[in-house]
């Protein structure tokens, strides 16, 4: 068949093709970025932190009438405290084990510095996040020791909160050892961490660990992070607990139950929004820190279905009102020898015109969106392959659509062209 | 005649009712989309006090040592925290008529009533103006004064859903409210008050939006009953159990002007301010900023991106269902040429013709106007149901729902114009001949 009746017929419908070809385009453009979105923030939200996220939960609780933390009887005191509330939990029927620590990846809580190799380096030569806590926190929070050696009980220290006491050792995961040390031969060295002196060495090296904070600012050293083993003492603390495999509910509950039991003068929030509360298990954790990228692609997504819907929706009505119109043609072409076949591939063809005229202005739309969202929102280049398949996706959406009145069209009788004539 | 119209209209919905569910359906869905985001936009981008906002103003300095410095290249690194006693001096001065200086903390509160566990309440430690400067309003009794500030008084003010939930709702005022295990007396309950954004804590480290703050006291007392800022940062080694001497930056100062003139001499004072700390030694860059409330949220590019990215979104959706419209509406209307052909046959001129069209397409946006309204409720009941910190407030208010009806109505009359243009330009004769 040859391409020009069908021309010949689309340039009777100017406007009617210039139409539906700018809606496939800006489809195409649309639905192009808006999976691209989506797929990004698939994978931000599963990127894996380092831990063994199963089984894991956080509490964090406040004293009430506690010491004040600025005199070393009073820091004592409060290491007390913490050690006293690590030991009720690890006593817990449905709990493996537990560590004091200060802050998990993805909990917000943040507390980061530079990191340099010399005392008197002007910059750092890379920014971490610090974790403080008990010398058990590689075993407790599942990390996977790649380098050196864990810490041992001996490593195990305790500082105040405003202290500035430099821990002797540390171990640092895999992407600060690979920033600070090129060569792969960080275990043995030393580092100077906030200025401080004298400087830390790193005992052991932890395949990854993320920070606790996802936001964009600590996206340059999102994995980061160092282990430090001195218990935090202040007026309140943090356990990382892990629960026996299948009993994590059941340890969540009894936790806080037995932290009253042993001291009722502390603030722990069980009930309420997740901002109120102050016991979460890692699944929480992940979904509220990734909360928002996941309502974004929610909503992207949704809005790409509904897209394709209503273009899909859209080539139908037009196409049928085409077939409508041209009834009597229809009957002629049937009348002179064209059998149905030809009739269904005449509309095909020109659905296949019209759309492939549609996907190219798109690609160039898509692609120029995506420069554009770059510029404005500091997102990431497009990769062509998302324009390919949306473009096939496209051009399939069209042939689909246009079957149901490409086949009724075809169903019209030769003897439609006798009519009225 | 324009029930006519109306009339006709009808009739030619009856005949293809398909195709008319899908134009309005379309058209309902990118307008309830548009709305959806464009209220939570406007939301979150909203003039939190507007009655005062022009005559708001807060400042910003910079304490970062000589070292890294380029001049002209420089401006304040932290929004508008200062030090403490840089933020004490301009306080002191007087130079506005209202001004106040914060920051914010977690107020520990414990329950009176035995057998209630302690619980944490966002908190403001602030200075007496604080109240009138943010039009605070009262439901029992006052703020505090200067001289409270002065005399470190275990004073608070509560909000009044800590009213609520520790009295009851009753009238609190001289009662002991127990904030971290000290007692303070309450001076007043405030009514609802929550302006969003909530400006005042872009930069102190707080949430910019959501329900407002429990607990306001004064910031001396506060901090000499050892409660913690929420944002400290310090630019060199500090010694922060001194956080008021340590060079450290962790309050903001707001000031309220009698005129929003009076701008440029308060500016005038800052910088002779940090000129002065210059020449003393304490400062070494003269940059100040001086922004307006708007201008400062905007600075401090509050609304998050993702919301305008969905903005965007639904914008770019509105135009392909709108496409969609005119593209559907067109062939509909040249497939009744022949009907036209018949009307301008019997006298119709072009204008009626016209006009009949308009109305067609007029009723197709009322009704995905109203379909819009629709699933615009919907997805904002969604929104609500969202876990973001500004979720509660997605409500559709009576703007937006005239918004609504004007998008619909343009975008179906310019949906419309192109085919009704096209069907007033049918000649009678050559679609009469066929009949």
């Amino acid at each position: 068949m040859t391409l020009h009746p069908i021309l010949a017929a689309l340039k009777k419908h100017k406007a009617g093709v210039i139409l539906i070809t700018l809606q496939i385009a800006l489809t195409l453009a649309i639905v192009c970025n808006a999976v691209f979105i989506i797929s990004q923030r698939v994978d931000r939200i599963h990127r894996p932190t380092g831990l063994d996220e199963a089984n894991l939960f956080q509490v964090n609780q406040l004293w009430v009438n506690a010491p004040t933390g600025n005199d070393q009887a009073s820091i004592d005191k409060l290491d007390a405290m913490q050690r006293a509330d690590v030991e009720i939990l690890r006593q817990l029927p449905d709990v493996e084990s537990a560590v004091a620590i200060n802050s998990l990846p993805l909990s917000g809580n943040n507390w980061s510095g530079g990191i340099r190799l010399k005392p008197d380096q002007k910059t750092s030569t890379a920014h971490a996040s610090f974790y403080f806590g008990g010398w058990q926190m590689v075993h407790v929070l599942g990390l996977q020791l790649i380098a050196g050696r864990d810490f041992t009980a001996t490593d195990q220290r305790h500082r105040g909160f405003r202290e500035k006491t430099v821990p002797p050792v540390v171990i640092v995961s895999k992407a600060l050892a690979d920033a600070l040390f090129p060569n792969g031969d960080a275990v043995g060295k030393s580092i100077y961490m906030n200025n401080d002196v004298p400087p830390s060495t790193i005992i052991g090296v932890v395949a990854r660990m993320q920070t606790p904070t996802i936001a964009s600012w600590a996206k340059d050293f999102a994995f980061n992070t160092i282990l430090i083993p001195a218990r935090m003492d202040a007026n309140f603390s943090g356990y990382a607990v892990r629960a026996k495999p299948g009993r994590l509910e059941a340890a969540m509950r009894e936790a806080p139950r037995a932290l009253f039991a042993a001291n009722p003068m502390r603030v722990i929030e069980t009930s309420g929004d997740y901002e109120d509360r102050t016991v979460h298990s890692f699944a929480e954790i992940r979904a509220y820190a990734y909360r928002a990228d996941r309502g974004m692609a929610i909503l992207m997504g949704v809005i790409c279905v509904i897209l394709l819907c209503v273009t899909g929706a859209g080539i139908v009505g037009l196409t049928s009102f085409w077939v409508g119109q041209r009834r009597k043609q229809i009957g002629i072409r049937r009348a002179l020898g064209a059998t149905q076949r030809d009739i269904l591939r005449y509309f095909q063809t020109e659905n296949l015109l019209i759309a492939g005229a549609g996907v190219v202005l798109g690609a160039i739309l898509a692609v120029g969106l995506n420069l554009w969202l770059m510029k404005q929102f500091a997102m990431d280049r497009m990769s062509l392959a998302y324009v390919l398949v949306g473009i096939l996706v496209l051009l399939l959406l069209g042939q689909g659509a246009v079957f149901a009145p490409a086949r009724r069209a075809s169903k019209v009788s030769p003897v439609e062209a006798t009519r009225s004539v | 005649m324009f029930g006519y119209y109306l009339d006709l209209a009808l009739r030619s919905f009856r005949r293809n009712r398909v195709l008319t569910a899908l134009m309005v359906l379309a058209l309902g869905l990118g307008i309830g989309a548009s709305i959806t985001t464009l209220t939570v936009l406007k939301l979150l981008s909203g003039d939190p006090l507007p009655q005062k906002s022009t005559r708001l103003f807060t400042a910003e300095i910079d304490p970062l040592p000589a070292k890294g410095y380029v001049p002209g290249q420089s401006k304040p690194p932290w929004g508008n925290l200062m030090p403490y006693v840089d933020a004490m001096s301009l306080l002191r001065a007087h130079k506005a008529e209202r001004q106040a200086v914060m920051a914010l903390t977690q107020a520990k509160v414990t329950p009176a009533r035995t057998g209630e566990h302690p619980f944490f309440s966002d908190a403001v430690m602030t200075t007496a103006d604080f109240f009138a400067m943010f039009d605070a309003p009262f439901e029992y009794g006052s703020g505090w004064n200067a001289q409270d500030d002065d005399d470190r008084a275990r004073v608070a003010v509560i909000a009044g859903f800590l009213n609520d939930k520790l009295f009851g709702g009753k009238d609190s005022v001289g009662q002991v409210i127990r904030i971290n295990d000290h007692d303070y007396r309450i001076a007043g309950v405030l009514k609802d008050w929550s302006p969003q954004p909530r400006f005042y804590a872009v930069d102190l480290g707080g949430r910019s939006y959501g329900d407002g703050d429990g607990v306001f006291l004064p910031l001396q007392s506060a901090r000499t009953d050892g409660m913690d800022p929420e944002n400290v940062s310090c630019w060199e080694t500090a010694d922060i159990a001194h956080l008021e001497t340590a060079p450290c930056v962790f309050v903001s100062l707001w000031v309220e002007l009698a005129h929003a003139s009076d701008a440029t001499a308060y500016r005038t004072f800052l910088s002779n301010y940090v000129q002065q700390q210059i020449s003393l030694g304490r400062f070494h860059r003269p940059e100040v900023a001086f922004p307006g409330l708007m201008e400062f949220l905007a600075l401090e590019q509050v609304v998050p991106d993702d919301a305008r990215l969905q903005t965007g979104l639904a914008f770019g959706f509105l135009l392909i269902c709108i496409v969609n419209t005119v593209g559907l509406l067109l062939a509909k209307c040249l497939r009744r040429s022949r009907e036209i052909g018949v009307r301008r046959a019997l006298g119709a001129t072009r204008r009626t013709i016209f006009a009949q069209f308009m109305v067609e397409s007029g009723m197709v946006g009322i009704a995905g106007g109203l379909l819009g309204l629709v699933f615009a409720e919907l997805g904002l009941w969604a929104i609500r149901h969202q876990p973001a910190q500004y979720a509660k407030l997605a409500h559709l208010d009576v703007s937006m729902f005239i918004v609504t009806f004007v998008i619909a109505l343009i975008a179906s009359l310019i949906a419309g114009l192109l085919p009704a243009w096209r069907a007033c330009v049918v000649a009678p004769a050559p679609q009469l001949k066929s009949v």
